[in-house]
């Protein structure tokens, strides 16, 4: 019998969706709401079973699953990412006649496999646990199967993602093959011992940094992202740019630094390249959009630039930069899609930026709201976004590359006219229509909790946050 | 003539290769995108169990089956995601699935 207590969480969480699915077909299409609560109590149990039943630094099935202090920090977010999209999609599905029961199964089976994506230790569980998330968020992406752009988002995704699966897997064997393992630290131990024949495995690292690029959606493979989030349903696109974001940040994290920590020189380069490309293209991608949600894509393309320069700097306070990161930028996405979701006309959602027109005057609280999201993913000191992006820079040039914090900054600039164009529409264009008052208690509270959390209340939480962070990044070295 | 390592390699490549411009060079149907991928991790599998061989080592074929399998679970929800646009639009061609761009 081998020891299943590291993967008590997952275990909770497949065990626990199956009674859930089997409670949603006994109960029919009335069994939404119970079903989401239930889930969302899931992930409760599985966080605390996480916190005080894992042991520290455990492994388990011949040590392909690692559960250490890392994968506690982003196995959170995680979790949080999911809750946060489950208290954000009722009233949504609902309006849409799409609330079924597999809404919220589906979710915690990509939580799963989220969760075994962070703890691989391993290139076989790093492919499993991909796979796993995979192919819930097709069928995520697709849910509103009945309208022609939910379905063809979802088979966009599913082509592309596909495709760098294909890419991902073909480094895999190219890695497997010229090392002569597939698991992470014989890997490791082969590249510090010969680091002969480096030239094939020089070209899986390649193949291997392409597909984990396309999922975190760093540019040149971030060609899905804005279809995506344009088409798939507007909870859906929320749970695409946090919980799989995160997912996929902390699986580029590991699966570089632990298994290639010798051959840092080389990754270096494709990882600074990747991260500048992602500023750039996403910036000036983000300035022509008028759409809501196509504009967060190109948002979060840049996000994951500014967040791979920490990677790039390849060292233990780069990739505390790197979690702080992503704890921020999930707080600030989560927050403006709730407010996104609360852009509501009597006719229903919209989701043009014009429509924000004049928004301080007709709902000022969700003008402030939307402001302080808008400064935070800006970058504007005081807000929780400065630091984020002040840690990753400060890592960059701590490891002797000047050159590239001085281009995030200058870029961080240049992105600030986009956000501030919504704060301009929002604050000084003759106002439209009124929204209809938020009524849904959860896009209310995820909404303010992530604008007060923003704010400059996120003083008394960036030292916790360090601290977590510093402790996660050590378990990487 | 021996049949070495470095042949295997080649063909998977030739084939890994086939694969990609299968989907970028396609632009008549969809069926032909999965088909493409299928060829991919094919390729892929070719690579692994060649260098299982080569280095006496299991794990490269344990692998290969878990790729097979995740390739199936992939082929269905992905022929199903198909059905379902092809309910609402009317056609798997390629340069029809133009709903959204920019």
């Amino acid at each position: 019998m081998p020891d299943l207590l590291p993967v008590l969480p997952e275990l909770i969480l497949a065990v626990g969706s199956m009674v859930l699915l089997m409670i949603g077909v006994f109960s029919g299409e009335k069994s939404h709401d119970l079903v989401t609560w239930l889930a969302a109590g899931l992930v409760g149990v599985a966080f605390l079973a996480m916190m005080f039943v894992v042991p520290r630094d455990s492994h388990a099935f011949a040590n392909m699953f690692v559960a250490d202090d890392f994968a506690l920090f982003t196995k959170t977010l995680v979790m949080l990412g999911a809750v946060f999209t489950l208290a954000l999609s009722g009233t949504y599905l609902k309006e849409r006649g799409i609330a079924r029961f597999e809404y919220p199964i589906l979710i915690i089976f990509a939580v799963i496999g989220m969760m075994m994506m962070i703890s691989a230790n391993d290139m076989m569980a790093l492919y499993i646990g991909l796979e796993m998330q995979n192919i819930a968020l097709y069928v995520l992406a697709s849910f509103n199967r009945d309208k022609l752009r939910s379905s063809e988002a979802g088979l966009k995704y599913f082509v592309l993602s596909a495709l760098s699966s294909g890419l991902l897997l073909y480094g895999i064997s190219l890695i497997y093959g010229f090392t002569g393992s597939t698991s992470f630290e014989v890997i490791a131990a082969y590249g510090a011992g010969s680091g002969a024949n480096a030239i094939g495995l020089l070209f899986g690292i390649v193949f291997l940094v392409a597909g984990l690029a396309f999922k975190v959606s760093a540019v040149p493979f971030h060609m899905w992202a804005p279809d995506v989030y344009e088409g798939a349903p507007t909870p859906v696109t929320t749970f695409f740019a946090i919980a799989p974001k995160v997912a996929a940040m902390a699986l580029f994290l590991r699966a570089i630094i632990v298994p290639f920590p010798e051959l840092l020189a080389e990754w270096q380069q494709i990882v600074i390249f990747i991260s500048v490309a992602s500023m750039v293209v996403g910036t000036l991608g983000a300035l022509m959009q008028d759409n809501i949600k196509r504009w967060m894509a190109y948002s979060s393309i840049a996000h994951m630039g500014y967040a791979l320069t920490g990677l790039a700097a390849g060292t233990k306070a780069g990739v505390e930069g790197v979690l702080v990161y992503m704890t921020i930028y999930m707080l600030m996405t989560a927050g403006t899609f709730a407010l996104i979701l609360s852009m509501r006309r009597k006719e229903g959602l919209t989701e043009e930026i014009s429509d924000l027109a004049g928004l301080s005057q007709t709902r000022p609280v969700m003008a402030a709201a939307m402001g302080i999201m808008m400064f935070s993913l800006a970058g504007i000191p005081t807000l929780a976004g400065f630091f984020a992006k002040l840690y990753v820079f400060m890592a960059v040039v701590d490891a002797g590359i000047y050159w590239l914090a001085v281009v995030g900054f200058v870029i961080s600039t240049v992105s600030a006219v986009y956000y501030l164009r919504i704060v301009k529409v929002m604050y000084f264009e003759e106002p439209k229509d009124s929204f209809e008052p938020m009524k849904d208690k959860g896009i209310v509270t995820v909404g303010y909790l992530t604008a007060v959390i923003n704010s400059p209340l996120h003083l008394l939480l960036i030292g916790p946050l360090t601290i977590a962070a510093g402790l996660a990044a050590k378990s990487l070295f | 003539m021996e049949i070495g390592l470095g042949h295997y390699l080649i063909v998977a490549a030739m084939l890994f290769t086939t694969g990609i411009f299968g989907i970028f060079i396609n632009r008549k149907n969809v069926i032909i995108i999965l088909m493409s991928i299928e060829l991919m991790l094919l390729a892929v599998n070719i690579n692994l169990v060649a260098f299982s061989s080569f280095l006496n080592d299991l794990t490269g074929q344990v692998f290969a089956m878990f790729v097979l399998t995740v390739a199936a679970a992939e082929a269905a929800v992905g022929l199903a995601i198909l059905v379902v646009y092809f309910r609402n639009r009317g056609s798997i061609g390629v340069e029809q699935i133009n709903q959204m761009r920019g």
